[in-house]
């Protein structure tokens, strides 16, 4: 396995996915709680629900998830990214227990603790397998 | 899950979840190999460039198909299960299926770093979701 360092461009990209996606989904849920309760007989609720400025900041953040993710896999391993965006969970947590002041449990301590740890072991890698057979024709699409 | 019955259905709806998430991952992962580095595309081409090069790409789609199929499965879980039940189990449980399906289908070289960050991840996620 060939080692492909990382450049700081390539880290902030990781950290876009890894932010994006829970401050995206804590937007939508947000948003979805203002709300009153949509009934499946109304739905063109939903369609309006995409106009009010919590849900539409969380749709802008998903797809700013999407984007950084899709960028990420273009240059990483699955098995690289995915635990390598976790870490976004940590984030969440700790801005919920610093800033909006919620406790946090020993056993979530625990899972944030785990989490780096996890995190820390796969950054430590490589980032991407190389085949060698395939290395030759694996000529980028322009 | 007071029945024997409802804990398979749970069971079902989380696997239904866990297994569409995964193939809609391993096809993503597998459209953008085959695609090459959207950094090198975009410097080369542009952004146009770069979008044309995914959207041309069918593998693409097909990873997004799923992920949908995977988002509205999430949707009808919650819609029977509790959120602390589905979204913990439904996180974890999908890194350690990426990490089996990235090594059987994608080749990637899942080492003893990668199993263990895997695992870590899952029982952190899992503690720190439930």
């Amino acid at each position: 396995m060939a080692h492909h360092k990382l450049s700081a461009r390539q880290y902030c990209i990781l950290g876009l996915v890894a932010l994006c996606a829970p401050l995206g989904d804590t937007c939508l849920s947000r948003g979805m709680t203002n709300m009153p309760a949509i009934s499946l007989a109304h739905p063109l609720a939903l369609i309006a629900a995409v106009f009010t400025p919590w849900i539409a900041a969380g749709i802008a953040l998903l797809i700013g998830f999407f984007a950084s993710y899709l960028t990420a896999l273009s240059w990483a391993d699955l098995t690289f990214v995915l635990p390598a965006t976790a870490f976004g969970n940590v984030i969440v947590a700790l801005l919920a227990r610093f800033w909006l002041q919620e406790p946090i449990s020993v056993e979530r301590w625990i899972g944030i603790a785990l989490i780096t740890l996890g995190v820390g072991f796969v950054a430590h890698g490589p980032s991407r397998t190389e085949h060698p057979a395939s290395v030759a024709e694996e000529e980028p699409v322009r | 899950m007071n029945t024997m019955t409802s804990a398979w259905a749970a069971a079902a709806m989380i696997a239904a979840v866990v297994l569409s998430s995964t193939t809609g991952e391993v096809l993503t992962a597998a459209a953008m190999k085959s695609i090459g580095d959207l950094d090198d595309i975009r410097a080369h081409s542009g952004m146009k460039g770069a979008i044309k090069a995914v959207v041309t790409c069918p593998l693409f789609f097909a990873g997004v198909f799923f992920l949908a199929v995977a988002f509205f499965a999430l949707l009808f879980a919650l819609n029977h299960l509790n959120l602390s039940l589905v979204a913990p189990a439904s996180a974890s449980l999908t890194l350690v299926t990426n990490a089996i399906a990235g090594k059987i289908f994608l080749k990637e070289n899942v080492d003893r770093r990668r199993w263990a960050a895997a695992l870590l991840v899952c029982v952190g996620v899992y503690l720190l979701a439930h």
